[in-house]
Formats: C-alpha cells, structure tokens, sequence
C-alpha cells in the first residue's frame, strides 16, 4: 500500500478501520516529501519533528479504539498565511519571516480538534499577491506536471504539493482565484467557499472582503470530506454566516443531475481563450449535458469590468490589512534607523517585495482624497452590478461553468515582468469573489503539451453541496482524476 | 473692529465597559504596561474585531439622553494613519452614519438664561495606546494597554461664544455621561477629553473665520485659559491686519499659551473607508426604545423635581443630585420615611461623612436607605434621642450592626419614665439651691442649664423634652 497514493477519504477509512497508524502516514509522507520536494519546493516550512511526535501520541491515546472525528490522523499541509500556533506563519513575506503566531485560527483551531496532523506550511505569492507563486520571498514552487511551468497562484504550495502527493489535502485561501487557478494548473481540485461560509480568523488578511479559506484536494470527494471539516459560523469573525452547515458527504451520493440548469455565460469564451482550453470545456459541458443537465446560454455582462473592480478595491483593502507592519510590534524591523520615519520606511523597504509594494501604492491612492469617489466609489457600485449579474443569472440556472483560467500553466518568467499579462490570468476567477459566491475547480482534459485543464462551476450562495455533487457526477463519469504528474 | 469668537467641541468619552470595544481584555487604567493586550488589540495579522454590545448600548444611551437621532444601520471606517501607538495602522471609527445624530444638550450661559448647543454627532471608536518617551532612554517605549478601548466622540455645532459658555457645556456634558454611568468622567485619567477649535469673525458677519484646532487641555481651568489666549492671540493678528493659519495648536501649561502643533498642509489624510472585516450593524426600534427605557432622568430634571416634590432647597437638590447614587439613595430613603428634610440632612451629613471617609460609593453603602430610615424612626419614635442617634451612626456604618442592636447592647435607649426622671430631678435641684432660686425669681434662662444637669446625670439617655416638662412643674 502506497500510503501517499490514496486520496484524504480513503486514508481516513483506512486509519478508522485501524489499518493504518499516524505513525505510519507519517513516516510515508516523510518519505514521499524526501523524494520530490527538492524538485516541487511546495513548502515553506517542514514541521518533521514535531508532526512526528504529534502522530506517536496520537497513537499511543487511540491504542485499541478509534475515534471517528473527520480529520483524526489525516496529514495536511497549510497555505502559510493561515496561522498556526508555535509554526513560523510567513505569507512568504521577508516581513513575517520570523512570525510564529502565539494563537490558531479557527480553522486550524478545528482541524486540531479533530486530531488532524500538520505537515507543514505551503508557499504562496506575498501575502497571497499573485498568480504563480513567483512573488515568493522564498522562491518560487513548481509545477509537478512540468517544473518549467508555474503551479499558479497564490496557493501555488498547496496545489504542487496535492499534485505532487507531499500532503493527502490541503489549505489555501482565494481572493481573486487563489485556490481554483492553482488548482487548475496542478490538475486537482480547488472549492472557493461562499465569503463567509469558512471562518477568516487567523487567516493573514490580503482583501478582507474577497478572501476565503477552503480546501485543495485530489478528488471531489475529499473537497467535500475537507469543507465540512472546516466551515461554520464563527463568533470570532462577524463576516462569517450563521448558515447552517450541510452534509456535504451526503450531498454527493444524490448523483442525478437531471434537474439542475447549467449556465453558460458567453463572455467566458471570448478571445484569448486557449484553443485547449476551450475544448477541453465545451467537451465537458457536452458531458453535464449528457449527465441530465440542461444547458442554458446566460450573459454575466459585467465580466470586462471584474479585473478592473477587483484591482481597485482588494489593493484599497491591502494598503490598509498591511499598514501593521511597521516594524515596531512584530516581524522585521530594519537595523540602524535614526528616526521613527526612518524605521518604518526602511522595514517596510526591505520587507515588502515589489508586488507587494505596487499593490499598497495603488490601494493607497484609489483612497486618497479627492480619487475615492472616482477609484473605490465607483468600483464599489460596480462590485454591486456585478453581484446582480450572478443574482440575475442564478434565477435561471442552478450552476453556471466556465474556464478556470484562459491557458494551462505557463512558463516561469513569461508574464512576472508584466504585472498586467499576470493580473489578466485571473479573468474567469475574479467575479466570484467580488460577487461572494463558491465555486470549485476541477479537471476536464489536459492540452497538447500534457498540462492539465481545469473546470470551474458557480454556484449560488451557500450551495456548495450542489457545486459538488454536480462536479462529483462529473468527476465519476471521467478519468482526469486517474492521471498522475511524473515528477522529474 | 470687534470680533466675535466662535467655537466648536469635540469630546472623547471613554465609555465604562468591561472590555475593550472589539475583543475581551479589560479596560483598566494604571496596570502594567502592555499587561491588558491581547493578539487583537497588538494588532497581529489575522485577528478580527467583534463589537462590544455594551457599548454599543452606552453609546445610544447617551445619544439619547443628547436628543440624538439613533442610526438604525451603523457603519465602521478604518482611519488610516501610521503611529507606533497605534497596533493596526489604523484606527476603527465612524465616519458616515455615525450612531448618534442632531442632538442637543441645555446650558446656561453667561447671562443665566438656558441654552441649547446642537450636538451634530456622536460616534463610537477605539482608542489608541500610549506612547512613553523616557528621558535618557535609548528610544521610545509603547503601552497597548489603552489601545482599543471604546471612546464616544461627540461633537458639537459652532454654537459655543465664550470660554465660559465652552465649560459649561462641558461640565453639563460630563454630568450626564456619569450620570448615565456611560463614562467615569476622570478628566486627569483621560476619560474624558476635549478638544475645542475656535475662529474668531467680526460682529455682524455671517461666514466663520479661519479655524484653529486646540489639544492638550486636560481640566476645566486649562480650557477656559487657552480659549481665552486663543481668543486675545487672535484678536492681535486680526486687529494688525494678519491672517489665521488653519492649524492644530498645544496648549502649553508651563508658559500659558498656545503653540502650533501642525499646519493644514501637515494635516493627514486619513483614507477613511468602511471597515471590511465588520457588517453594518443594525439596531432595531425597538431594541433602541429599549435603551431608551434605561436612560434615567437627568441631574438638572431630577434637580427641579426634588425642589419641587421634596420641597427642598435648591442647593441641597443640587448636591443630592449631583451624583446618581446619592439621589437614588436619597429616593428610596424618602419612600420609606416622609419627612424629606430630615433624611436629606443625613444623607447630605452623616452619610457622606462616612461615605468620603472610606472612599465609598453611595450605591454600595455598607448602611443601606432602609437602615438608616429604621435609625430615624428609633427617634422619631422617641426610643434614643438625635444627639445617640448622630453618635452611633459611625458604629453603625463600620460595625453591620442595625441601630436597634446597636442600641440595645449599650443601654442607650432614652428614659421618658417619670418616676425614673423624677427622682433625678429631685437631686439635681438638691445641688443647685442658688440655680433654684434665681428662676423663682423670674430668671427663665436657668430652665436650660437644669435640664442640661438633668441630662448629664442621666448619661444624656433622659428625653430632653420629657425632662423640660417635668422640671417646670417641679418648680412651677
């Protein structure tokens, strides 16, 4: 039995029954982690020692029994801007290099409740500013389907190191297509939850108003399995919901789809899109078609202004979440300042990297006196039409699918000199967030040169067991998921 | 040219909450540095704000006690500003739909007639902490203690035209902030502080002049003086033909004047825009008239009543009223014993005395409105006499005994038997034939010092009234 081969939920079947202990998916994901990391570089930092520990005790208080809590004995690896308390949290950032938070946000909070063990904390963009993990003050990560290529941003980490099988699932956070672009990159599956269905406490904000935690996994049925661990009203976060949390298991065995609507919104096959990419979709719609669902053709007329919205308002969010680093409580603090200025423009000089900085500049000035109204004023007015676009279109359908990004992954280098090229790759992603709906990424197809292709479906809010179920029957009736990354 | 001074008044009150307004630590003052923080108020990436109920309901407890609109959606802003006291890089405020709207509040101006000062909002943020700069010391140091305790800031109109009309304004509004025991009022702890700007215009103009922001005033006494040498400053450069700055100025205690602190062009701009990580927050009409319910009658309403349904002096209303707790004492002594001049006597005398003497506050008196009224009925009802009533009263208060036990135990109840008293006077006249004489002789004045004998060999527990009766008879 290869221990790192299974999916999350069969591992937990597997160490229910007892036929396999924390020690052991430890020690074979030591192993599996020895093998490919030098290659893939999915984390930031390895937590070896003490997960080894964790899995011995967790054993040595099981001895005859087991205890069925969702996540017990499973092995995760955290996006590192989600904190965790003891483990070095550095969102990737020269800023928090040395930042061991002193508490766990809720979904970590959660997960250790539930026994989990945590492998380590995955690379991302700088405080998740990105698309290709390229923003990395550590160094980019790979993707395991072609090092040359980028795993996508910023949960880059955390989908090479689900492709890569370095973990059985993990943790991102998606502000503008941060799990699902990776996701679709690294060819597995990314679930964007409805803002406010997963708990933001303890995650490092980048755009407080679009980030949400949520699971990357090898198949749909552990994005399931992982979300239902997680999500729920937390009385730490007023943005979270007070919705009642379904079973999303449960939501997958319900496999006809006969009576759920497909959207199609056409503006999501414009010019640009990858000829791969295209196929690969409209073969996948022509499978929903065939798994019972009627297909509709809707308009999401706002989608040019998605990009432009999105840039205005999650920049005017960070220039604001990032003015705590100043070098005076905690993190960096530049060496030999003469004044306090001085400190807090040489810690933030030499913290922040370029991203980072390009994008507290922006965010500054859109809220600026005398640019509000026209900048984030506006932008917010248009956040709201675009909310009604989705409001309109899912009074005609159940789902709306879509492309996750307009090309498989690209090239280390081909558009981190052209911050625009980057921001452009998260076109199909960034209405989602902007209108606070789920969504969820997984594979339909792969292009000529082997990189994988993701699907993304919408749903309305708070529906993610529709979401997955549909995406399930889809995941059953293909064999994506069966193909694996040769890793060299 | 005369001018006319203009003024307006922000007031930081810190509301009397447990905790700090978006997480749980406590709000005290004078702990050790940095020992009332926690990851929240130090500001560390991925915490988030919950609001303080409480005071969210001090908060529109006071806006209507200020005849304030209550908004029913309530926003957030984050104030944008970068100081090392201040944990996030900005500060959690409200800046459109503030809480409390178009108020007012009555004063009485120089020329004794009540006035009205518009209050144009009143909003609810967090404090900042504190930054201690130690002589000698290489660098500053930062306490956090302070930082996120929830402040109401409440500003007025331009409706203010003197230095005494500002503090009159402000201690009317100090009054009812304690009064509704929304904020402790402590100015020198800075709980509550004011901040004026003034601009000064010729008499008959309509447009204001150019304003001046004044910080630093921490008493009364400063305000009216930096008001006063703002007013005269001004008046200078106006008068020589000069121009005001728009400008922020420090009083400076030392040297009596006012300095400036920073120009317009310093001025930040604060970015405000509406705080992502918190919902609006609704308040319902009917969880406000709610509030409404607990916002108790106002010193100076209550101050008139007890003039008029006591039929007290004004002044010993207005010391009764002067704090809640007095008064409720005051109240519900009265209820149970109707002679509301005797129970304002002793809660005015006795009562305070031992009140300040201990430090306490009337509302946990250790002798309750019921014990002191069964004290005065033991009087009334001519078991001890007022002098043993007054004398144990501190034996009272310290020792948890009631006044019947008190009383009991020390033999102290007063002798109004006549053969008892008889026999004392029959020896007191014994002893003093001349004193005898002298009031035979017409000299009535005598009565007084017999009666006082009689007392005095009674161990003062004879009824005064009881002796003065049987003595004219034994002589009459």
């Amino acid at each position: 039995m290869s221990i790192h081969k299974l999916t999350l939920y069969e591992l937990h079947k597997k160490f229910t029954a007892g036929e396999v202990t924390a020690t052991e998916i430890v020690r074979a994901y030591g192993l599996r982690i020895g093998q490919v990391e030098s290659k893939v570089k999915a984390y930031i930092t390895q937590t070896k020692d003490s997960v080894m520990a964790q899995a011995s005790a967790l054993d040595a208080s099981l001895k005859g029994w087991r205890k069925t809590a969702p996540m017990m004995g499973m092995p995760l690896a955290i996006k590192d801007n989600i904190c965790t308390e003891g483990v070095t949290t550095t969102c990737a950032s020269r800023m928090l290099g040395n930042f061991v938070p002193p508490y766990d946000a809720t979904v970590i909070a959660k997960l250790r409740q539930q026994g989990y063990l945590l492998l380590g904390k995955t690379n991302l963009d700088e405080f998740a500013m990105g698309s290709s993990t390229e923003n990395s003050a550590f160094g980019p990560s790979r993707n395991p389907w072609n090092l040359h290529c980028v795993p996508g941003g910023s949960s880059g980490g955390s989908a090479a190191a689900v492709a890569a099988d370095e973990c059985a699932a993990a943790l991102g956070s998606d502000t503008g297509g941060s799990i699902r672009q990776p996701a679709a990159f690294c060819g597995v599956v990314g679930l964007k939850p409805t803002y406010g269905r997963v708990s933001r406490y303890g995650l490092i904000a980048f755009a407080s108003s679009l980030d949400q935690i949520g699971p990357i996994t090898k198949d749909v049925t552990d994005a399931a399995f992982l979300l239902g661990a997680i999500a729920g009203h937390d009385p730490l976060d007023s943005t979270s919901a007070d919705v009642p949390v379904p079973d999303y298991m449960k939501a997958l065995k319900k496999k006809d789809l006969k009576r759920l609507k497909v959207g199609v919104p056409a503006e999501f096959f414009a010019e640009g899109l990858d000829p791969d990419v295209e196929q690969a979709v409209r073969a996948a719609i022509e499978e929903l078609k065939a798994l019972g669902c009627t297909i509709k053709e809707i308009q999401l007329p706002r989608t040019d202004a998605a990009v432009a919205t999105y840039y205005v308002i999650a920049t005017a969010e960070a220039s604001s979440n990032l003015a705590r680093y100043d070098g005076v409580k905690f993190g960096l603090r530049a060496k030999e300042t003469k004044d306090l200025l001085d400190l807090y423009m040489k810690t933030r000089q030499e913290g922040f990297g370029p991203e980072v900085k390009r994008r507290i500049m922006l965010g500054t000035y859109v809220l600026s006196a005398g640019y509000y109204d026209t900048y984030y004023g506006k932008a917010q007015a248009v956040r709201t039409l675009i909310r009604q676009d989705f409001d309109a279109a899912f009074h005609d359908v159940d789902l709306i699918v879509t492309p996750v990004t307009p090309t498989p992954a690209f090239q280390f280098g081909a558009k981190s000199e052209d911050p625009l090229q980057m921001y452009l790759s998260d076109i199909f992603t960034i209405s989602v967030n902007l209108a606070g709906v789920p969504a969820i990424s997984l594979p339909c197809g792969f292009s000529q040169t082997g990189l994988p292709i993701g699907l993304q479906l919408i749903g309305r809010p708070f529906e993610e067991d529709t979401l997955l179920r549909a995406a399930y029957a889809y995941e059953q009736s293909t064999q994506w998921r069966m193909k694996k990354p040769v890793i060299r | 040219m005369t001018y006319e001074v203009v003024i307006g008044v922000e007031v930081h009150a810190q509301l009397r909450t447990k905790s700090k307004l978006f997480c749980g630590c406590g709000t005290q003052f004078g702990l050790t540095a940095n020992s009332q923080t926690c990851p929240l108020c130090l500001g560390l990436p991925g915490t988030l704000p919950v609001i303080n109920r409480a005071a969210v309901e001090m908060a529109v407890r006071a806006g209507l006690a200020l005849n304030c609109t209550i908004a029913g959606n309530n926003l957030f802003a984050r104030k944008n500003y970068f100081y090392p006291d201040l944990p996030k890089g900005y500060q959690i405020s409200q800046y459109e739909e503030p809480i409390c709207e178009h108020g007012w509040i009555e004063i009485v101006s120089a020329d004794g007639k009540p006035r009205r000062v518009r209050i144009r909002r009143a909003h609810l943020e967090e404090d900042a902490g504190k930054s201690v700069h130690v002589v000698g010391a290489n660098g500053s140091r930062v306490d956090l203690n302070r930082a996120g305790t929830p402040l109401l800031e409440i500003v007025t109109e331009p409706d203010l035209r003197s230095a005494d009309e500002v503090v009159a304004y402000l201690k009317g509004l100090r009054d009812v902030l304690m009064y509704l025991e929304v904020c402790d009022g402590n100015m020198d702890e800075g709980s509550f502080r004011c901040e004026p700007n003034l601009s000064l215009r010729p008499v008959g103009q309509k447009e204001f002049g150019t304003k001046v922001e004044l910080k630093n005033i921490n008493s009364f006494k400063f305000v009216k003086d930096a008001i006063e040498y703002e007013i005269k400053r001004q008046t200078k450069v106006l008068s020589e033909g000069g121009k005001i700055n728009q400008e922020t100025r420090l009083w400076n205690l030392d040297r009596g004047e006012t300095a400036v602190m920073r120009s317009k062009e310093e001025a930040h701009d604060y970015r405000y825009f509406p705080d992502p990580d918190l919902v609006p927050l609704k308040l319902d009409k009917e969880w406000i008239e709610g509030c409404r319910k607990q916002v108790t009658e106002l010193p100076v309403a209550r101050l008139q009543r007890f003039v008029s349904e006591f039929a007290l002096s004004e002044y010993d209303a207005g010391v009764l009223t002067a704090s809640r707790a007095v008064a409720d004492y005051f109240e519900t002594a009265v209820k149970l014993f109707s002679q509301p001049k005797t129970v304002s006597n002793w809660v005015m005398g006795e009562l305070t005395r031992e009140l300040n003497n201990s430090g306490t506050d009337a509302s946990v008196s250790p002798v309750s409105p019921e014990r002191l009224v069964s004290l005065l009925q033991l009087v009334e009802q001519g078991t001890i006499s007022l002098k043993v009533a007054r004398e144990i009263f501190p034996e009272v208060y310290s020792s948890g005994k009631t006044p019947e036990q008190i009383v009991q135990e020390q033999g102290l109840v007063q002798v109004s038997d006549e053969g008892a008293l008889g026999q004392i006077i029959i020896d007191v006249l014994a002893k003093n034939p001349s004193q005898v004489t002298q009031f035979k002789e017409g000299k009535q004045q005598v009565l007084g010092f017999l009666v006082g004998q009689v007392m005095k060999s009674s161990g003062g527990k004879a009824n005064p009234g009881k002796v003065n009766e049987l003595l004219k008879k034994k002589l009459g």
